[in-house]
This record gives structure tokens, sequence and C-alpha cells, in this order.
């Protein structure tokens, strides 16, 4: 029998480090042995000072940064997937079917209006455009960006006009999985709100998120449970 | 099942003393958009041209599989075969467009003449396909009679992206099409580019030495330093969690906006 929540994601002995070769090549650890579980419907929130490694762990699961030991496990479809040793194609695929991410900042594509970024996600997956379009709007409405501002290119949006168009973009295909990095810092309470609403829709939907959210309302609205990462350095 | 559309191994190619490619081997999927970055002299031009079959490499060998999934080796091809591949499944993007376009003949007959190239008899359907063309690369279509030097650097450099897709290739090189242009000018081809390329399924190799166009642009990346590839995988990857000396320079050396 299938557990109703079943697994999706799961590091085993996830490691990462830089080396940065402009500053003498000094190593610096970040993350090591690091095993997190995530399950379809729950909503992980990482914890940790400042300087654990959070971002560096979400953006390795994404596959951003490149593990350098251990695995990363995803649902895929009907199969599970090593991420941390997949061929560049097969982490596409996963990035356009399982896994979703919405970053710190919004890099997008110049002279592009807003609502056809977030379109894009839909049409990129073989949503009809027109369809894409009205789903964008309705998206973008939802995050109160107001009509006026969807034909425009975001790039000269505040910063928390940009955090929400990054959000409508990342919620819109309902990925299996999503990772949120720091989604809230940049709104207003009206906004964290309605945040915490397409987190509770997505959870109820079955999306499995992973979080970083330093405000203490939103993430006691959000967390099922908190992942404690501790600084290596302390650690070891 | 999917195979390489390109695939090359063990290219090597020397100027007298100076390897400009050193044991370099690339593959392309079909609908893959592929950059080659480096600075100049790293032989990321040179590469472009090997893979294309412009230049002979002194060693390695490379391989383009065709609609029939029927595998050639491009430097074994006859001559006249290479050229109706140029024609027909294959583009070449130049940075300078007037090494691509004839000066003397309109807009609308030099990408007319890529149609005819490939069969194309009728002269309405000409007409009508270069108009379309036009249109995709936001060129006026009352502009169709117009010699191309009356064109800005712009309109040209789209011209000759409307000229080379005009015959639905399957593979395009690119080398830095938007070079020379604008920023403003550059903006908008390059969003240009990507609505096509991902629109028409296309697959690219790009040779850029700006990696901001290599990240708009590209799913894969190969950095290139003295005829090696020191560096390879996904765009955001190479570009954001850079593994090589090199790499870290490069990425570390380009301006913020």
């Amino acid at each position: 029998m299938r557990p109703a929540h079943p697994e999706v994601l799961r590091t085993e002995a996830l490691g990462k480090s830089f080396t940065l070769h402009m500053q003498g090549g000094v190593t610096i650890p970040v993350l090591r042995d690091l095993g997190l579980t995530l399950r379809a419907g729950e909503c992980v929130v990482l914890s940790g000072p400042s300087g654990t490694g959070k971002s560096t762990l979400i953006r390795s699961l994404y596959g951003n940064y490149r593990a350098d030991t251990g695995r990363i496990m995803i649902r895929h479809g009907g199969d599970w997937v090593d991420l941390a040793h997949a061929d560049p194609r097969v982490v596409l695929a996963v990035r356009r079917d399982t896994l979703g991410y919405v970053s710190q900042f919004l890099r997008v594509v110049p002279r592009v209006s807003t609502l056809e970024i977030v379109a894009e996600a839909l049409t990129s997956r073989g949503t009809p455009p027109d369809e894409a379009k009205l789903r964008a709007r309705s998206m973008l409405l939802r995050l109160n960006l107001v009509p006026h501002l969807h034909d425009l290119p975001p790039a000269t949006f505040s910063g928390g006009e940009q955090q929400r168009v990054n959000l409508a973009r990342g919620f819109i295909p309902n990925h299996p999985i999503l990772l949120l990095d720091e989604p809230t810092s940049s709104l207003d309470a009206v906004n964290r709100d309605a945040v915490v609403e397409l987190v509770a829709e997505a959870k109820a939907a079955g999306t499995a998120i992973l979080a970083i959210v330093h405000d203490m309302t939103t993430r006691d609205a959000i967390a099922d449970r908190l992942f404690h990462l501790t600084p290596l350095r302390e650690a070891a | 099942m999917s195979e390489h559309l390109l695939s090359a191994t063990g290219l090597h190619l020397s100027f007298g003393a100076i390897w400009a490619l050193d044991g370099v081997d690339a593959t392309l999927w079909p609908g893959e958009v592929l950059a080659v970055v480096g600075e100049s002299g790293s032989g990321k031009t040179t590469l472009l041209h090997v893979l294309s079959g412009r230049s002979a490499p002194d060693a390695g060998l490379v391989a383009y599989r065709d609609t029939e999934g029927v595998a050639h080796n491009v430097h074994a091809m006859p001559a006249p075969q290479l050229r109706a591949l140029h024609r027909s499944d294959w583009g070449f993007v130049h940075q300078n467009p007037r090494d691509a376009l004839r000066m003397e003949v309109s807009a609308g007959g030099n990408v007319g003449e890529r149609l005819m190239a490939q069969g194309a008899r009728h002269y309405g359907v000409i007409r009508e396909s270069a108009i379309d063309w036009l249109r995709q690369v936001e060129i006026s279509p009352s502009r169709i009679d117009d010699m191309p030097h009356t064109f800005s650097g712009g309109m040209l450099q789209r011209l000759q992206i409307a000229r080379t897709l005009a015959t639905h290739p399957r593979l395009v090189f690119m080398d830095e099409p938007t070079g020379g242009l604008d920023v403003s000018v550059q903006a908008r081809l390059l969003d240009l580019i990507r609505t096509l390329v991902a629109r028409l399924g296309i697959a690219v190799v790009l040779v850029t030495h700006d990696i901001a166009v290599a990240r708009l642009l590209a799913d894969r990346i190969l950095v290139m330093r003295h005829g090696r590839v020191v560096e390879g995988g996904l765009t955001d990857q190479v570009l954001d969690d850079p593994q090589h000396p090199y790499t870290q320079l490069l990425v570390s050396s380009v301006l913020q906006a």
C-alpha cells in the first residue's frame, strides 16, 4: 500500500564545499554528511544562523550548485533520479516537470513583460499561450500586482514587486516539489499572507515544500517541522 | 530514442606552434543551445568553424546525424554535399551581417535567395515567406524592397537571422551574434533569438565572449582556454558554481550592472 505522504526528496551524505581559486585556493566546507527527507504535502523550513549553508543547500538541491559528495534523490515521475549525478538534460527535465525554485532575487531576460515571464513557466510545459496568459494574470492579481504592471518588464519594479513576480512564476506550474529561498523577505504583511495562502493550497494539493524563512510569523504559519543546520566549524 | 545531433571527438588543430584546438570533445542534442565561451584566442571561433565543416581539423572527428538518423563524418563529406547541408539543415549567423548578406540585393531578396537555393520556385510564395520572416524579426514588411545598406546594424543582424532561419534549419552556428551592437539593440536581439530558437526547436552552437549572453540563451556551456575545454555543464551551474580557476576568474570579472 502506498503511504498517503510518500517521500519525494531525500539527500544521502550530501557534502558541499567551495574552493576559491581567486583567494589562494582556500576551501570552505559548507555542508557535510547531510541527510534530509521531504514528503509530499509537507513544508519543512530550514533553520540555523546566517552562514550555515541554508541557501547553499537549496541551490544544491536544485542542481544550481554541484554537490561534492553524496546523493540527491528526487522522485521524478515514477522514478527516482540522483540529481547530483544526473546528465544535464535530466536535470533540466526534473526542473521542468518536478522541481520548482523561487530564488531570492528575480533574474529575467530584459525587455520581456511580467505577464510573459509568468506565462512562460506554463507554455514551456505545453500549456497553450492564451490559457497560460489567463492563469498568469490571475496569479499576479492574487499576489496584488496591479494590472497595469503586467505588461511592463519587471526591471524597474520595486524589490517587493519583483519578488512577487518571482513567486508567481514559481507557484504557477504546480511542481510536486518547491524550493523557496526567503520568499517573503521584501513583502509587507498583506503580501506575506498571500504567500502563506499559496503555500497552504500547494501543500493541500500534495506539493512538498522546503523553505528558508526568517520572519517568525510566516515561518510558524507554513512550517510543519524545522530542519536545523549547524555551522560546520562548530560541529567539527 | 533521441541521439546526438552533432558530436565531436578528439579535435586537434594547430596554427604553427599554437594549438587552437587541443583535444576538444563536444556534443549537441536536438533543440539544445550550447554556448562556447572564452577570451579571444581561446579557440572558440576555431571550434565553431571546425564543427560546421568550414575548417578541417588536424585530427579528430565531427559527426552530424541527419533527419533520417544517418550519421555523417562532416570532414569526409564531398564538398557539394556539405554545401547542400549549409543551405538546408544548417545555418550560420556571422558576427558581421555583411559577411552573410548580399548587400546589392534587397532585404526580401536576401531571404528569398535562401529559399530558392532550397528549391522554392513560386515567386508569390517566396515573397509571402520573406514578408513573414521580416515580420518575425521585427522588420517592417514595407522595407522588403529596400537595400541592406539603408538598414541600421541591429536591423542588418535581424535580416541575417531571418535569412538564416527561413529555410527552417535544425542546427544553427552563431559567432558573436550580438557583438558590435548597442546594448539596447543587443537586448532586443537576444530576446528575439531566444524566442525564435525556442519556438522552432532549433539546436544552436553559440560562440560568445559575453557571459551574460550565454546565461540568457544557453542550456549548456563550455568554457575554453588555450584550445581546451576547461569546464562544461548546465549554464547556471557553471556560472553560479564555477569549479575551474579560469572560470572563476571569468565569472568574477563580469561587471555588475
